[in-house]
C-alpha cells in the first residue's frame, strides 16, 4: 500500500520547490506579522483575558495557529496549479498508490507548516514572548497534526476543484472564518453562546487553545480535550481526502 | 504473446463517445501508428491503456496485465510521453529524472549512472543541470522522452511526441524512436498526426475516426488501397474510357481536374493518357499516407456532413408541410 521510496521522492520534489520559492515563503507570514505587530499592538485598550500578559502576548499563539493554517490550506490547494501545470499527470501515471502520493503530498504541507512557525516562533520569542527551548519543541510537536488536518482539506478541495479561479473563494468563505471563529484574538469561554457553538465545531479552535496552554499555561479547555479533538479531525479529514484522491482522474 | 490486447473498449464522457469499440492486437516490438484527426479519441485510447483512465466498458491486457484490475502492474512495464509537456519546471532536468526514477522503484545506486546515459541519449548532457524552465520546447520533449525511456519499459505510449517541434529536433525524436525498437526491442503506440512520421516509424497504421478504427494495415498496403501513384489531369477528360482501364484503382474529380489512382505509372502513363481525351496539363506523383487518410477519414467526414445536411433539409421540409 504504502511504497516508502516514492513518498521519499515526492517529499524531496516538495522541499525543492518550497526553498526555491522563497517569496512564498515570506508572502504568507505577512498578514499574520499585520495582525500580530498592527493588531497586538495598536489596541492599546485590548486586554489580556490571561491574566500577566499583554494582549499581544494574548493573541501570540492564536497566531501561530493561524499561520499553519494559511501555510497548510494553501499549500493542499496548490494541487490544482499542480493540475494545471501537468506535472500531477506524471504522478498520477507513476505505477504508486493513491494513498502513497497523498501520504507524499500531506508531508509535503507538514514540512512548510514546521518551516513557517519556526520562523514565527523566533520572531515571538526575540520581540513578544519570551519561549523556552521546550516550549518552542512541544509547540512543532503540536504544528505537525495540525497541518496534516488542514492540509487533508486543502488537498481534498484542491482535488475537487477545476480552476485556480476558487482559490479566492476558498480563502474568505473557509480559511478567514475558521480563523476568526477559533479564537485566536478573543477569548471564547467569555463569547457569544452563537459564536461559541461555531467555535466548537471549528478544528482551529483546539489548535489555538493547546498553542495558548503550552505557551501561556491556560487555555479554554483541558490539553487532553484540545490533543482528543484534533487527532479526531486528524483522522476524518484522512478518510474524506484519501477518498477524493482515490477519485482523481486525469482530466483532458 | 500480444504486447497489447484490447476488447471491445469504450469511453463515453456524457452523451459523448470518444472511444467507441475499439479492438487490437498490437504483437511486441511493433511500432503501431494511430493515426485520427483531433477528437477522433487517439489520447482516450491511449490513457485508457495506460489505466489513466476508466474505460465504461470493454478490457484490455497491457504487457499480459488487465487495465482494469492491474493497474499497478501495467504502470510498471509502460512508459507514457504526453502530448502537453508535463516535465517539472521547477526543478533541473536531471532532477525530474531522479524523481521518476525514484517513483517507477529503480534501485538509488543505479539511477544516476542511468541519467546520465539517458541525458546523453537525447542530448542534454549540457544541460541537465539547468532548471527545465530555462528549456526550449524541443529540448522539454527530449526530456521527456528521456524520461518515459529511463525505467526501461516494455511498452512506451507517445501521444505526438513531436507536436509543434523544429523539423531538426523532429528527425532526432524519430532517430531515437527507430533505436528503440531496433535495440531494444521497444513496442511502441505513438499517436500523430503527421503522415510523414506515421509513415517513415509505423510498422501498421490504424485510422481512428470518431472513436472506431475503420482502417488498419501497413503504410505500404494501405497506400496501395489509394493506388501507387496519383495522376492529375485537366481538361476534357472521357472518364469512362478511363475507368475502364485495368490498372486504374479510382477516378475522382475535384477542384476542376481530375484525381486517378493507378498502379505502375512507370508502364502504364502512356496508354492511360493515350485513353484520357483532350488532355491539357499532367501531374504525377507518388501516393503519400496524406492520400490514405483522406480517402478514408475524409469519405467518412463527408459522408457525416451530408447526413447532417440531409437531417437540415428534412427538419425544413418537415416544418414546410405542418404549415
Amino acid at each position: 500500500m504504502f511504497n516508502l521510496n516514492a513518498i521519499y521522492a515526492l517529499l524531496l520534489r516538495e522541499a525543492k520547490v518550497y526553498f526555491r520559492e522563497k517569496e512564498r515563503i515570506v508572502s504568507i507570514l505577512i498578514s499574520p506579522l499585520l495582525f500580530l505587530f498592527v493588531m497586538g499592538r495598536g489596541m492599546v485598550s485590548g486586554t489580556s483575558p490571561v491574566p500577566g500578559y499583554t494582549y499581544q502576548q494574548f493573541i501570540f499563539p492564536g497566531i501561530v495557529a493561524m499561520v499553519i493554517l494559511f501555510t497548510s490550506i494553501t499549500y493542499g490547494l496548490y494541487i490544482i496549479w499542480d493540475k494545471r501545470l501537468d506535472f500531477l499527470k506524471e504522478v498520477l501515471a507513476a505505477p504508486i498508490s493513491r494513498t502513497t502520493l497523498f501520504i507524499g503530498k500531506t508531508l509535503g504541507g507538514m514540512l512548510g507548516a514546521i518551516i513557517e512557525t519556526l520562523l514565527l516562533l523566533v520572531i515571538g520569542a526575540g520581540f513578544i514572548l519570551p519561549l523556552k527551548a521546550l516550549e518552542v519543541a512541544l509547540c512543532l510537536a503540536v504544528c505537525l497534526p495540525v497541518s496534516y488536518m488542514i492540509t487533508n482539506i486543502g488537498l481534498t478541495i484542491g482535488a475537487r476543484m477545476k480552476s485556480m479561479e476558487g482559490f479566492g473563494l476558498i480563502m474568505s468563505f473557509l480559511t478567514w472564518p475558521l480563523f476568526f471563529f477559533s479564537g485566536a484574538l478573543f477569548d471564547i469561554s467569555t463569547a457569544e453562546p452563537y459564536i461559541k457553538t461555531i467555535s466548537l465545531l471549528d478544528p482551529i479552535t483546539y489548535a489555538v487553545d493547546i498553542m495558548r496552554i503550552i505557551m501561556l499555561g491556560k487555555g479554554a479547555f483541558s490539553a487532553w480535550t484540545d490533543l482528543g479533538m484534533i487527532f479526531v479531525f486528524c483522522a476524518a479529514t484522512t478518510v474524506i481526502g484519501v477518498s477524493a484522491f482515490g477519485k482523481l482522474q486525469q482530466e483532458k | 504473446m500480444a504486447a497489447i490486447q484490447t476488447d471491445n473498449l469504450v469511453k463515453r464522457y456524457g452523451e459523448v463517445t470518444a472511444v467507441d469499440g475499439v479492438s487490437l492486437e498490437i504483437p511486441e516490438g511493433e511500432v503501431f501508428g494511430l493515426l485520427g484527426p483531433n477528437g477522433a479519441g487517439k489520447t482516450t485510447l491511449i490513457s485508457m491503456l495506460a489505466t489513466l483512465v476508466r474505460p465504461t466498458s470493454g478490457s484490455a491486457l497491457v504487457a499480459g496485465y488487465d487495465i482494469n484490475r492491474q493497474s499497478l502492474d501495467v504502470r510498471r512495464q509502460i512508459g507514457i510521453v504526453f502530448q502537453e509537456p508535463s516535465v517539472d519546471d521547477l526543478l533541473t532536468g536531471r532532477e525530474n529524472l531522479y524523481l521518476h526514477s525514484m517513483l517507477y522503484g529503480l534501485p538509488r545506486s543505479e539511477i544516476n549512472g542511468k541519467i546520465d546515459k539517458m541525458l546523453a541519449l537525447v542530448n542534454l548532457s549540457d544541460r541537465g543541470d539547468s532548471f527545465v524552465k530555462t528549456y526550449s520546447g524541443g529540448m522539454r520533449r527530449r526530456l521527456e522522452i528521456a524520461r518515459g525511456l529511463i525505467h526501461g519499459p516494455k511498452i512506451l505510449f507517445l501521444d505526438e511526441p513531436t507536436l509543434g517541434l523544429d523539423p531538426a529536433s523532429r528527425k532526432a525524436v524519430w532517430n531515437h524512436i527507430r533505436e528503440l525498437k531496433n535495440a531494444h526491442n521497444t513496442t511502441i503506440i505513438l499517436t500523430t498526426h503527421y503522415m510523414e512520421e506515421a509513415d517513415s516509424l509505423a510498422d501498421r497504421i490504424g485510422i481512428i475516426y470518431k472513436g472506431r478504427i475503420i482502417e488498419l494495415d501497413t503504410p505500404f498496403a494501405l497506400k496501395k488501397k489509394v493506388g501507387q501513384d496519383l495522376v492529375f489531369l485537366t481538361g476534357e477528360i472521357n472518364e469512362e474510357a478511363l475507368k475502364k482501364l485495368p490498372f486504374v484503382n479510382s477516378v475522382e474529380q475535384e477542384n476542376g481536374h481530375y484525381k486517378i489512382g493507378i498502379v505502375d505509372s512507370g508502364k502504364n502513363l502512356q496508354a492511360l493518357l493515350n485513353a484520357g481525351g483532350d488532355i491539357k496539363e499532367v501531374e504525377v506523383r507518388r501516393v503519400t499516407l496524406d492520400d490514405v487518410f483522406l480517402k478514408f477519414a475524409g469519405q467518412k467526414m463527408s459522408e457525416d456532413a451530408e447526413e447532417h445536411a440531409e437531417g437540415i433539409f428534412e427538419r425544413i421540409a418537415t416544418i414546410k408541410t405542418r404549415r
